[in-house]
C-alpha cells in the first residue's frame, strides 16, 4: 500500500511544493539540471504520494515497488520528492552538490537512503530494472519495478537491448515510463538526432504502449493504475510533459536542460508557481 | 623552455576543451578531410565554431556513442580523418570494445577527443569524473595518449594529433586553467618538454598537474631543493629517453596526475624506470576511489592534486634517495 494515499488536490499541490525544492536546490547549487525535473515533478509526485508500495522508514523493504531513475541528471525531482516523502530531512535539499553532501550531482546508490541505483550514464537503467523484474519473478515476488527514462536516452541502443530483452521475458511486472519532453543537450530531439516513431518502436518490441499528458494528475494516476493490471507484456508509458513546467520562460527550452537558475530567475520561478518567495 | 613571463603572476585562465575547439577550426581551415562528430555534448566540446563554417562536415551523433565511435571508424576507413567527441566517462568509457576492435584493431585514423576528465569536473560529482581513461587507452597496442597541459598545448596537440596517422586519444579538462605555454613553446608528440631544470628531484606531470609541479617547484627552490619539472604530455608513446635521463640526473621521480594512480602516467614512468634506472619513486593520484560532488578546488584538495602535496611527496622522497 501507499504510505500517503494522497487525493488529487493535494498531489497537485504536493508536485507544486517540489517544484519549489526544484528551483531552490539548484539555485543554492549554482550548477545541475532544471528542465526535465520540472517537466518529471507531476510523475515523480503520484508515484510515491499514492501509486508506489513503498515504506520511507525502512527503505530496503524487500517488497517495495522498485524506481529505477535511468536518466539520473533529473535527480532533483527525485531528491526533492524522497525528502517530502519521508525518506531523509527536507533541511538536507540545501546540500544538493556541495562538497560531503548525500545530494551527489548524480544519484549514489550508497550515500542516500531510497536510490534502487546508481546513475548518470544514459540508457542503463531499463537494462538494470530488467534485471530487478526477472529477480522479482523468480523470487515469486509481486512488486513493479518502474524504470523512468529520457527519451535523450533512446538514442542509446542499450536501451534498445533492453526493451529486446524485457519482450523476450514479457515482463509484465516492468513499466518503463519514458519522459517524452522532446529536449535534449543540443536542441530538440527530432531535430539532434530522430527517435520517432516512438510508439511503433515499442509496439514493435512487443511492449504494450500507453500515452499520457505527464502534466496531468487525474491523467497519470487513471493510465498507471490501468497499466498495473495489464498482463502478458511489458508496459511503455511515454508521458508527453513540458521541460520546465510551471516556469513559462524555462518552459519548452532546451538550454534549460543543464543550468541552474540564478536569484532573479529563482524567484520569478517561485512567483509563478504561487509559492513563498524565499531562497534557501 | 618558453613559458609566459605572467606565469606565476596572474596567467590567462582557460579551459583545455576550449583549446581544443581552436585547435579544430584551425584543422578544418587546413584540410577539409577533417570531420568531426559529437554525441550531444557539441557546446561542452566547444566545436561551435567548427559546425558553423562546415555544417556538412559535423555529424550530430546523438546520446549514442558507440555507434558514433564505430561511424568514426567507416569515415576513417573512407579517408576522411574524424575526431569524435563526448565526456571522458562515456568515451572512451562505453566504448571501450569499439575502441580497441574497430579502432585500435584496424589501426584506423580515428581521434577521441574526451572532455570532462578528472576529479576537477566538480559538483557533477563521481558519474562524471573520468579517471581511469588514460590507463584503459594507454593499454591499447597502436593507440596513442596525449593529455595536453594548458589550452595553447591543446590546441597544438590536436593539430599534431591529425597530422600523424592511426588512433590517437586526448584528454581534456572542464575547468578554466592557467594558460602559459606560448606559440614558441615546442610542442611534438613523444617528446616530454622540460620546464625547469634542477638536479635533487624530477616531478614528471601531465594536465593540470604540470602547472601545480611548477609551483611545487619555485617553493621547494625557496627552500634550497631544485626540483625539474617534467611536462609529460604524451603517455604513450612514453619518452623513456628523457625519463631515464633526469632519473640518472636527480635520482629521484616524483609523479602527479589527476587520474587514478593504478594504471596512469605515473605507472606508465615507472614501468620504464624499473627496468633500467630503477630510483626512488612517490605517485601522486586518486587512490583507488570514486571522485564525489564539490567545487573544483575543495576537491583537488581532498585529493592531494595540490602543489603542496607535491612539495611534501618530495620531502618524503628526499629521504629515500
Ligand atoms: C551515455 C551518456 N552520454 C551522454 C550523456 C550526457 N548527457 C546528459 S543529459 C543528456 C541529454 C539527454 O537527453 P534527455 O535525457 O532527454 O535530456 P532532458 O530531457 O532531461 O533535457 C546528455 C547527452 C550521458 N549522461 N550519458
Ligand atoms: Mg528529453
Amino acid at each position: 500500500m501507499n504510505p500517503h494515499q494522497f487525493d488529487i488536490d493535494t498531489l497537485t499541490h504536493t508536485a507544486k511544493e517540489i517544484r519549489g525544492d526544484i528551483l531552490r536546490m539548484l539555485e543554492k547549487a549554482g550548477s545541475g539540471h532544471t528542465a526535465g525535473p520540472l517537466g518529471m515533478a507531476d510523475i515523480f509526485t503520484a508515484l510515491y504520494f499514492n501509486i508506489l508500495n513503498h515504506s520511507p522508514e525502512d527503505p530496503l523493504w524487500e517488497e517495495r515497488d522498485r524506481v529505477v531513475l535511468s536518466n539520473g541528471h533529473i535527480c532533483p525531482v527525485l531528491y526533492s520528492t524522497l525528502a517530502r516523502a519521508g525518506y531523509f530531512d527536507l533541511e538536507e535539499l540545501k546540500t544538493l552538490r556541495a562538497f560531503g553532501s548525500r545530494l551527489q550531482g548524480h544519484p549514489n546508490r550508497l550515500d542516500l537512503p531510497g536510490i534502487e541505483t546508481s546513475a548518470a550514464s544514459l540508457g542503463q537503467g531499463l537494462s538494470i530494472s530488467v534485471g530487478m523484474a526477472l529477480a522479482a519473478r523468480l523470487d515469486d515476488e509481486d512488486h513493479k519495478i518502474y524504470a523512468l527514462m529520457s527519451d535523450g536516452e533512446l538514442q542509446e541502443g542499450s536501451s534498445w537491448e533492453a526493451a529486446n530483452a524485457a519482450s523476450k521475458w514479457q515482463l509484465d511486472n516492468l513499466i518503463a515510463i519514458v519522459d517524452r519532453n522532446n529536449i535534449q543537450i543540443d536542441g530538440q530531439t527530432e531535430d539532434i538526432f530522430p527517435i520517432e516513431p516512438v510508439r511503433d518502436k515499442f509496439e514493435a518490441f512487443n511492449w504494450t504502449v500507453l500515452e499520457i499528458n505527464g502534466n496531468d494528475m487525474a491523467h497519470i494516476l487513471q493510465v498507471i493504475e490501468s497499466a498495473l493490471e495489464m498482463k502478458g507484456q511489458p508496459v511503455c508509458i511515454i508521458a508527453h510533459t513540458t521541460p520546465g513546467k510551471g516556469v513559462s520562460f524555462m518552459e519548452d527550452k532546451h538550454e534549460w536542460h543543464g543550468i541552474a537558475p540564478n536569484r532573479m530567475e529563482l524567484m520569478e520561478g517561485l512567483a509563478e508557481l504561487g509559492l513563498e518567495e524565499v531562497a534557501y | 623552455m618558453k613559458l609566459a613571463p605572467n606565469l606565476f603572476t596572474n596567467p590567462e585562465m582557460k579551459a583545455t576543451r576550449a583549446g581544443f575547439g581552436e585547435g579544430m577550426t584551425a584543422l578544418g581551415e587546413a584540410d577539409e578531410n577533417i570531420v568531426a562528430l559529437c554525441a550531444d555534448l557539441s557546446g561542452s566540446l566547444k566545436l561551435g565554431d567548427f559546425i558553423s563554417k562546415w555544417p556538412d562536415r559535423f555529424f550530430q551523433s546523438g546520446v549514442a556513442e558507440q555507434n558514433m565511435v564505430n561511424m568514426a571508424v567507416g569515415l576513417a576507413l573512407s579517408g576522411k580523418i574524424p575526431f569524435a567527441t563526448s565526456f571522458g566517462v562515456f568515451m572512451p568509457m562505453r566504448t571501450l570494445d569499439q575502441i580497441r576492435i574497430s579502432v585500435c584493431y584496424n589501426n584506423a585514423n580515428v581521434k577521441l577527443a574526451a572532455s570532462h576528465t578528472g576529479i576537477s569536473v566538480g559538483p557533477d560529482g563521481a558519474t562524471h569524473q573520468a579517471l581511469e581513461d588514460i590507463a584503459v587507452m594507454r593499454v591499447l597496442p597502436k593507440m596513442k595518449v596525449i593529455v595536453p597541459a594548458d589550452a595553447n598545448e591543446t590546441k597544438k596537440a590536436t593539430i599534431s594529433a591529425a597530422k600523424i596517422s592511426g588512433p590517437v586519444y586526448l584528454r581534456f579538462g572542464r575547468q578554466n586553467a592557467p594558460v602559459y605555454t606560448t606559440e614558441d613553446t615546442p610542442f611534438e608528440i613523444g617528446k616530454i618538454n622540460r620546464l625547469r631544470d634542477g638536479k635533487d628531484v624530477a616531478i614528471v606531470a601531465c594536465g593540470v598537474m604540470v602547472y601545480e609541479s611548477l609551483l611545487a617547484a619555485e617553493e621547494l627552490s625557496k627552500n634550497g631543493i631544485e626540483a625539474s619539472v617534467l611536462n609529460c604530455h604524451t603517455i604513450k608513446p612514453i619518452d623513456a629517453e628523457t625519463l631515464i635521463e633526469v632519473a640518472k640526473e636527480c635520482g629521484a621521480v616524483v609523479t602527479a596526475e589527476e587520474h587514478q594512480k593504478i594504471g596512469g602516467m605515473g605507472s606508465a614512468v615507472a614501468e620504464v624506470l624499473v627496468e633500467s634506472e630503477n630510483v626512488p619513486m612517490e605517485l601522486i593520484g586518486i587512490e583507488d576511489r570514486f571522485g564525489e560532488s564539490g567545487e573544483s578546488g575543495e576537491l583537488m584538495e581532498k585529493y592531494g592534486l595540490t602543489s603542496a602535496n607535491i612539495v611534501k611527496s618530495v620531502r618524503k622522497i628526499l629521504k629515500r634517495k
